[in-house]
Formats: structure tokens, sequence, C-alpha cells
């Protein structure tokens, strides 16, 4: 699905399936430098299962135009128009790494637009090393490098992919390659610089599940205890040996625990 | 913190202990199919929304360690392994092309590719020019608008034509093409393709990497970089195929967009899997790979000195030699060694190529390269012998030309039985 928004482009994957009116619709947002193909499993078997399924290219990344919005809080305005745009009323939002602070911070800026919110691989706040921001600002593919070994648990890092034949490590990486040039430092310094977390997460009232790595190093779990506690009520799965690259590293307990967020 | 290295990606890579068993050694998963646990699960899997294996033709779960490991050995995202190295080619040729696409190809092909090329290929509207591997700048003469690929060994057979992929796949890349490598000599840990430029590397897994000369097998890795969106040739790989649910495989698979239309159709309709056993032998192959290698470089190192002094050797074809036209373009390329498959000329011709081959003990003579025991072959007579007199003289083989593979024997028991039966072969 491709149509203007602010006058750019927006690209935004539907699994394939047209949108029907009258379906619940989930909406999935990508982490840092990342872009829609990271969803692909997920939307297609949304779309494909009573869902109006959306992966979405947030601006600047992937197949959508413009440049990377410079804040959290602008991403997630950007998201509401995207959901205005659709004439949705409502969306369950599915966010990964930054895409789970975009989610969060849209369900607080509009509450009622957002039907549930699924957070993976989060943490409030999600501060990202000097080092990183450092690599990232100069486009050096350190950060590259820097963010595959943190994402990635090491076993998975050696492999054994439930998706034949796919080197996730290697794949990751290449997909991360196309976000270096400009994408992944705006992203990471979004990230970095957003300290309206907690506040939101105490303002929302959504339905909340956190998906969570128990091996990541870029988000660990304990620096998820705060927007845990910020939030009321909030179900946590924490997927063992599996690292923030959850969606390639374990698809299939990423997809179980997904299919159980939706049917509290 | 770095990532795993060579060694530890040979012995580890696309494999963690079996989760039932706690069985250290990848498994032999001899099955065809698997069952579904539930039918959600079973229908989404037919809809690629669910990871998994289905069937073994597309995909089993100790063929998928083999096709990780030698991803992660390559630096590719991902790979698709064939029942043979013929297979594999076929794979990756038939994923990308049309009926009326065209191939730039280096001449310097092993028989079974060039035939491919030459005869079979053109049948279904496939047609390819072949250029001289050393001279870069007849690939992109002969690049055409309708070619899609651009195609060469690594190390050539049995001539030892060092390409210089960097400036091959520049050419390759201003026509918006992928550079296609056959890889098979160098293994990748002679060589990595992708460090240099090149789009998809092929392996025939028979060779080097089984080692042990006991399994066929073949292997398609993707480097992930080639952008078929931008290049807008490959509609295979960015408009909805209506084969497979009108999946767009560029836009839902992004650098793996190759890798899944090759195993999704090319797998599913041309069939030509690797077997689970197989898939075990070639692994067990891998985990040494790095060890064996040194020591095939190293033996060859001694047989191309005893060759290189011997009165009836004419002249030995090994770019390590300073003789070699790809001296130096080798020593940049291939510092570990320019692998153990290589050729030299014999004085006497024909005849007294029949005699020292049937002198010799320790080597087989037998049409395969790259098994752990040294090989030998006459190729004008035996693996060459479909090519006519001009495709011969373009390949550079001669009539007293001789192949060998060297092998992992004690080097001194091979350089024994070389001298002995240069010397029968000239009385
Ligand atoms: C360089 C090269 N490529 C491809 C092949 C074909 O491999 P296979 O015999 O596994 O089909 C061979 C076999 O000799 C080869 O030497």
């Amino acid at each position: 699905m491709e149509f203007e928004l602010n006058n750019q482009i927006v690209f935004a994957a539907t699994g394939r399936e047209d949108l029907v009116p009258g379906l619940p619709t989930v909406i999935f947002i990508h982490g840092a430098g990342l872009d829609h193909t990271v969803w692909t499993l997920f939307n297609r078997y949304y779309a494909r299962n009573g869902y109006n399924s959306i992966a979405v290219d947030l601006p600047g990344r992937g197949r959508s135009g413009g440049v990377p919005l410079s804040s959290i809080e602008e991403n997630a305005r950007w998201l509401l128009d995207f959901i205005r745009a659709l004439k949705l009323e409502q969306a369950a939002l599915v966010g990964h790494s930054m895409g789970s602070l975009v989610a969060l911070e849209a369900a607080y800026q509009a509450q009622a637009a957002v039907e549930r919110l699924v957070l993976l691989g989060a943490a409030v706040p999600m501060p990202v090393a000097d080092p990183l921001l450092h690599a990232a600002r100069t486009n050096d593919h350190g950060a590259v490098d820097m963010i595959m070994l943190y994402s990635h648990a090491y076993a998975s890092q050696l492999g054994g992919n439930p998706v034949a034949g796919i080197n996730i490590l290697n794949s990751n990486m290449r997909l991360l390659e196309r976000g270096l040039e400009n994408v992944l430092y705006a992203d990471l310094k979004a990230c970095h610089e957003y300290d309206n977390g907690l506040v939101a997460a105490r303002g929302v009232d959504n339905p909340v599940t956190l998906i969570l790595g128990e091996e990541d190093r870029m988000t660990p779990p304990p620096q998820a205890t705060d927007l845990i506690n910020a939030l009321d009520n909030a179900k946590v799965e924490i997927l063992p040996e599996c690292g923030h690259m959850m969606l390639s590293e374990q698809p299939e307990a990423v997809h179980r625990a997904l299919a159980r967020s939706f049917h509290e | 913190m770095k990532y795993p290295g060579f060694d530890t990606i040979s012995l580890h890579g696309g494999q963690r202990p079996d989760p039932v068993t706690g069985a250290r050694a990848a498994p032999i998963y001899q099955t065809t199919s698997f069952v579904f646990r539930e039918t959600d699960q079973a229908s989404s899997m037919f809809d690629m929304a669910r990871s998994g294996h289905v069937y073994s033709r597309i995909s089993n779960p100790t063929v998928g360690v083999l096709e990780e490991r030698i991803a992660g050995l390559e630096g590719g995202t991902g790979a698709v392994a064939a029942a043979s190295g013929m297979a594999a080619i076929h794979l990756a040729v038939c994923t990308l092309m049309d009926g009326g696409s065209h191939i730039v190809s280096s001449h310097a092909l092993y028989g079974g590719t060039h035939n491919l090329f030459s005869y079979t290929l053109p049948r279904f509207g496939i047609e390819t020019t072949f250029v001289d591997p050393r001279d870069p700048d007849a690939f992109k003469r002969a690049i055409r608008p309708e070619t899609r690929l651009v195609y060469a060994e690594t190390i050539g057979n049995p001539r030892c034509e060092v390409l210089d992929i960097e400036t091959v796949a520049g050419i390759a890349h201003d026509a918006q093409v992928p550079l296609m490598l056959d890889s098979t000599l160098t293994t990748p840990y002679l060589l990595k393709p992708f460090e240099h430029g090149a789009d998809i590397v092929i392996h025939s897994l028979t060779k080097f990497i089984g080692g042990h000369g006991v399994a066929i097998g073949g292997i398609v890795v993707d480097s992930g970089r080639f952008d078929w969106d931008n290049s807008g040739k490959f509609k295979t790989l960015t408009e909805p195929y209506p084969g497979i649910l009108d999946i767009d495989f560029a836009e839902d698979f992004g650098p793996d967009a190759f890798l899944h239309r090759a195993r999704r159709e090319g797998l599913r309709d041309f069939g030509a899997a690797l077997s689970p056993a197989n898939a075990f032998y070639i692994l067990q192959g891998v985990e040494t790979l790095a060890l064996r290698m040194d020591k095939h470089v190293a033996n060859t190192r001694k047989i191309v000195e005893c060759l290189d002094n011997n009165e009836a050797v004419e002249y030995v074809t090994y770019p390590e030699l300073p003789a070699h036209g790809d001296h130096e373009l080798a020593k940049k390329l291939l510092p570990r060694g320019c692998g153990s498959v290589f050729s030299f000329e014999l004085a006497g011709g024909r005849a007294a190529g029949r005699k020292f081959i049937e002198s010799l003990k320790v080597f087989s003579h037998l049409a395969n390269v790259g098994d752990a025991k040294s090989l030998v072959i006459h190729p004008a007579s035996t693996t060459h012998s479909r090519m006519d007199d001009d495709a011969l003289k373009q390949a550079g083989i001669s009539e007293g030309l001789v192949r060998l593979s060297v092998g992992l024997e004690d080097p001194d028991d091979l350089v024994d039985d070389l001298k002995r039966a240069l010397y029968r072969s000239q009385i």
C-alpha cells in the first residue's frame, strides 16, 4: 500500500490483503534503522486471520519517502496521522524496539485511537551508549556491528534459524546497512532522547503486553522494570535464549506470545 | 566483542544442541515431512506466515544447518542447498532468468557448466556470450540490454585463471546485473568473494567443502547486497508472483528476496533438493575445512616446486609461480594459497600423458577434484571431451595437459609418486 501523507509517499505492507472496513486493525512498527520486512511473517499471518494488518515504513525508512523524524513524539504524531488518513477508528499497535516507544507515545497522545499495545524489546528509558551513537553519527559500520552483537543472543549469532537457510546475523546486518546512511543515527538519537516514556506509561490504560528477550543486551529485561511498574497490569512475556532481534531469532515464540496477547 | 570466527562457525554455525535429545552433532533428520502442531499452524505455514519445516524438498533441519553454516562462512544472508553443484548453478540461474535473458560468462568454466550454458540453456531461450576471464573489458563489451547475469569461476579449471573480482563486479553493477561466482575451487577459507563485490556464490559441495569424496551436493549463497528493486531488471523478484501467493519477494523479504524465491519456486518446481544424509556427510567435512585447506595448499606448494624443476614437465600453471599470468592478482586475492587443483604440460603429448597417468600409484585417475585423496586426470580425453577443438583451445587445454587435485597424503609420498611416473612417461 502506498499513498501520500504530509506530502510524502508512505509505504505500508498489508500482508498482500486489502483492508476491509469493519475488521480489527493491527499496525506493526519497526525498530531503529529497520523497515517493514522484519514483520513479514506476522503481517502475513494477521492479514489472513481476521485482521487488517499493516507493517508501516516510518518516514525516511524502507520504501517510505521523506527523512527520519527527529523524535519519538514526532514519529508518534505521524503514526496517528497515518491512522487517521486510513480512516481507522482504532488500531492495535505492535512495536519493536524504537517502534515500541513510538507505539507507547502514540497511545499516550491519542488513547482512543489505540486498541491495545504490544511492546517487544522495549525499555524505558532507552539510552544508547555513546560509542554507538558516535559511530552511527558518522555512518560508521561499527554502529551496525555493535547493534548486531548486542542484539542477537550468542546462539542466534551462530544460527539454528527456524526460517530455513537464512543466516539471521548477516541478514539483519544487510537490513541495518541499508538504514545506516543518515537513518540509523536519527533513530538512535530519538530513542536516546525520549524522556516521556514513564509519563506515557502512567497515562495509558490500554491492555499492554511486553515481550522481552532474556538475553537481550540492547534493552535487557531489567531495563524494562520501571516501564512495567508505570504500566497498570502489563502482561510480561520473557522469551528464553532470545536476544533483541526476537522477530527473526525466535519467530515462533514471538508468534505464540503475540497470539496470547491478542486473546486477552 | 566480535563476531564468531571462521573455525567456530565451521563447527557450530547453523546448529544448537538438539533441543529434544541434547545430541551435540547435527542429527540426520531423515524424514520427508514434518507434523503440524495444529491446523492453524499448517495453513499459515503454507501461507508463508509462520516459520518451520513442511516437506524436505523445500527445507529440512539437517540441510538447514549446512545452509546457514556455509552462509556464515561466506558472509552471506543465507543459502539454498541443492542436490549437486550443477543443480545449484541451474537453480540460481533459473531463479533470475527468463527466456530471452542473456548471460556474459567467463569461458574458463567447469565442463558441466560450459555444457549448460552453451547447449542446454539456449533450448530454453537463455543465451550466453563467453569471454576471456583475464580481460575484464571483454565482459563489458559483451553486455547487452537483455543481459541479466555476469558469471565466472574464482579460479578457472584447469588453467587457474584468477578472476579480478572487484573489476568484473564493477562492470556487472554498472549494468545493473549481479556477479555470480563459482567458488568451488577456492572455498570460503581461501577466498570470500562477497568481500570483493560478488553478489551470489555457488559451490559444488562435492569437492573441498565435503572434502572426503563421499557425497554429491551444491549450494547457492547470497550476499544480500544486490538491489533488485533499483536494478529494475528482475521481475521474478520485484513483481507479485501468482505462482506463490502473489508475493513480491523484494518487498516482503528485502535482502533475502532471492533466497526465498530460489527455495519457494526453484526447490518446489525443479526439485533438486539435497538429501539430509548427504548434508550430514558434507557437514563433517565443513568442520575441518580450514585445517584441510591449509594442508592441501602446503602439499600443493611442494608438488608445484617438484614439477617446476622436472625436465619432463614443459610448464606448470599455478598462480603462485611468477610465470603465471595472474601471479600479482593471486598474491592480492589469495594470500592463503591458490587451492590444490592445477595443471601442467607434460613433454611428449597424449602418449606420454597416458603412460604418466597409468604409472601413478598414489594419485587416483578419476573425474573429480577436491577429495582428501590425490587425484589426476587428462582433461582433453575426459572432463572437457565434449568441447570442440576451438572451445578446447579457448579454454587453454592442450593434448599433454594433466590436471592434478592434490590431497592430504604425506607430501613426500606424493612427490615420489609423481617423479616415478614422470620418469616412466618419458621412456
Ligand atoms: C568448479 C566446479 N563447479 C561445479 C561443478 C559441478 O559440481 P557437481 O559435480 O557437484 O554437480 C564442478 C564439478 O566438478 C566443479 O569442479
